[in-house]
């Protein structure tokens, strides 16, 4: 089987939820990569370099600068003429243009796959991970999206992949990029981190957020992260979300801290390997996945915590 | 314009699903159904367009059992002005919902679709990238602002390390995310006004439409289970199990 990655980039390095997905799509075949954007010489050559990779197919345009599906998705189409399976990573980019290239291809998508069970055959994550689902695609062609956190990383090194110019595409003319506003972070990307430090609505302002919080976070060189509740009072961006309509993780360790732990929340922590729960409510439903718990006031035990680790 | 807004009946948010012990899916029955949260949302989004003089109407549509008419009926409540059920028994893929939407889109000409970025059931989060597809439409997915200009509606995102802003030529597909609106919520007289608003019956049969899977479900298992953890009395003993295991500063 021939498979096509879509190369996830930021126009300089590539991003490494592509990695997982390569890893996914070495377990269905052959590997080919698609980096489609503007001026992206640089991550064709990084592309190439990961390891597995067979060809690597460049789309230099400036219509495939901005991800806009309304041009990548005829240009993905075109290339799985010669290919047998799409595979994307899970990010809110694949989310946005894989389901858009399913339905050209009048295939359905089988999204945040876990595991390859056949050649044909997924699993996947539904009713917010409290059920895994197998599946099996009965379509000609196969259009997945991959969780990354479900999946190894390919290495990003060792691979001699040819890099091959695609000139099919260009501006559908339906959609244009006005701007964006991205957060600034310095610490490990949400999705990537060894560690992560959530916080919840108990901690009542974003004051207190960057009070209690980020010390700790600082002190472990962890990620930042937060449940939906916080988000929605405002005291942190809505990037740093967790939770089954938020960011999906599985860090090392997992800080849940003031954080009741509904089952949306869940759905984006469960799977990290260690959980720490702080939380004053000892019936709170995070404590049942917790592997330690402290029934505690964060305002004290967090604080007490960064000083003594 | 008018706007199109599918809406999905699904097991309610707050229940906890339960996974039936001969592996086939989850339990549904008995058990509180309530409308898509993030369809919610799109009605609620629909309905201020239309307050403020951008919609002239709104029509909502579900692809389900008998029992969606409450889900209309709810959005009804909320204000939409029509409602369309397709009613059939068969659990519908999002392929062929985008294919019956793209058959209702081309027969009532609405300026905008807009759908819930994802159903909590099958977490699927593809109609409306695909009816995006089959319209030939732009698409503006995960919506936390929406403002239509002229021929054009300017869609801010939610993507991953921030928002995004891009301009869609009309019509366009619209997918909520949940900061877009606060849903309002059905007064009384409202939900007894909406029992005489029009709703048609449909099948799939009506549009053209094929909804035999193409996905076969083998199996539903439940996740693996976390180990029971521990509760540790202070934050020593804390510190101490999270040295033991090699975090530290």
């Amino acid at each position: 089987m021939k498979t096509l990655v879509w190369v996830e980039h930021d126009g300089k390095a590539v991003k490494d939820a592509t990695l997982a997905v390569v890893t996914a799509a070495s377990k269905l075949g052959e590997v080919h990569l698609l980096v489609a954007g503007s001026d992206v010489d640089a991550v064709a050559k990084e592309a190439a370099g990961i390891a597995g990779v067979g060809k690597v197919h460049v789309a230099d345009n400036a219509a495939f600068g901005h991800n806009l599906p309304e041009n990548i998705a005829p240009l993905v189409a075109e290339l799985m003429a010669s290919h047998d399976a799409f595979l994307a990573p899970a990010t809110t980019t694949g989310k946005n243009i894989a389901p858009r290239v399913a339905a050209l291809l009048d295939v359905m998508q089988i999204s945040e796959i876990l595991s390859v069970e056949g050649p044909k055959t997924f699993t996947r994550p539904i009713y917010a991970g409290n059920a895994i689902a197998t599946v099996e695609s009965s379509d000609a062609k196969l259009v997945l999206t991959v969780r990354g956190t479900a999946f190894e990383k390919a290495a990003t090194t060792g691979g001699s992949g040819t890099i091959e110019a695609v000139s099919a595409g260009g501006d559908a003319g339906l959609s244009s990029f006005v701007g964006a506003e991205i957060a600034k972070q310095d610490r490990p990307e949400l999705t990537s981190a060894k560690i992560i430090v959530s916080g919840g609505r108990a901690l009542g302002s974003s004051e207190k957020y960057q009070e209690v919080i980020v010390p700790l976070a600082d002190k472990l060189n962890a990620a930042l992260g937060a449940s939906r509740a916080a988000v929605d009072a405002g005291y942190v961006p809505n990037d740093y979300q967790v939770g089954q309509t938020g960011k999906i993780v599985a860090p090392e360790v997992y800080f849940a801290i003031g954080i009741s732990g509904a089952i949306q929340h869940l759905a984006g922590m469960k799977d990290s390997k260690t959980i720490v729960a702080i939380n004053k409510d000892e019936d709170a439903p995070i404590f049942q996945v917790a592997d330690f718990g402290l029934v505690a006031d964060l305002f004290n035990a967090v604080p007490e915590l960064t000083g003594k680790i | 314009m008018k706007i199109l807004v599918p809406v999905k009946r699904v097991l309610d948010y707050n229940v906890k699903p339960r996974v039936k012990s001969d592996g086939t899916g989850v339990d549904l029955a008995n058990v509180k159904m309530s409308m898509n949260p993030f369809d919610e949302i799109g009605i609620e989004e629909a309905i201020r367009l239309k307050e403020k003089g951008v919609a002239t109407e709104v029509i909502a549509v579900s692809v389900g059992p008998a029992k969606a008419t409450e889900t209309l009926r709810t959005a009804l409540a909320m204000g939409a002005d029509r409602a369309i059920l397709v009613q059939t028994d068969d659990a519908v893929e999002p392929l062929a919902l985008a294919k019956i939407f793209k058959a209702i889109a081309d027969a009532e000409q609405p300026g905008l679709v807009i759908l819930g970025k994802q159903a909590i059931d099958d977490d699927n989060n593809q109609t409306g990238q695909m009816l995006g597809a089959l319209t030939g439409w732009a698409q503006g997915t995960f919506a936390s602002a929406v403002n239509v200009d002229g021929d054009h509606v300017n869609v801010t995102r939610e993507v991953d390390g921030g928002l995004e802003t891009v301009k869609l030529k009309l019509p366009a597909i619209v997918t909520t995310d949940l900061r877009l609106n606060e849903p309002r919520y059905a007064s009384l007289p409202n939900i007894m006004k909406a029992k005489s608003k029009p709703l048609d019956t449909k099948s799939p049969a009506d549009y053209g439409v094929d909804t035999a899977p193409r996905v076969k479900t083998i199996k539903v298992s439940e996740p693996p289970v976390r180990s029971a953890g521990v509760k540790v009395a202070d934050v020593d003993e804390l510190v101490a199990k999270l040295k033991a295991m090699g975090v530290h500063s």
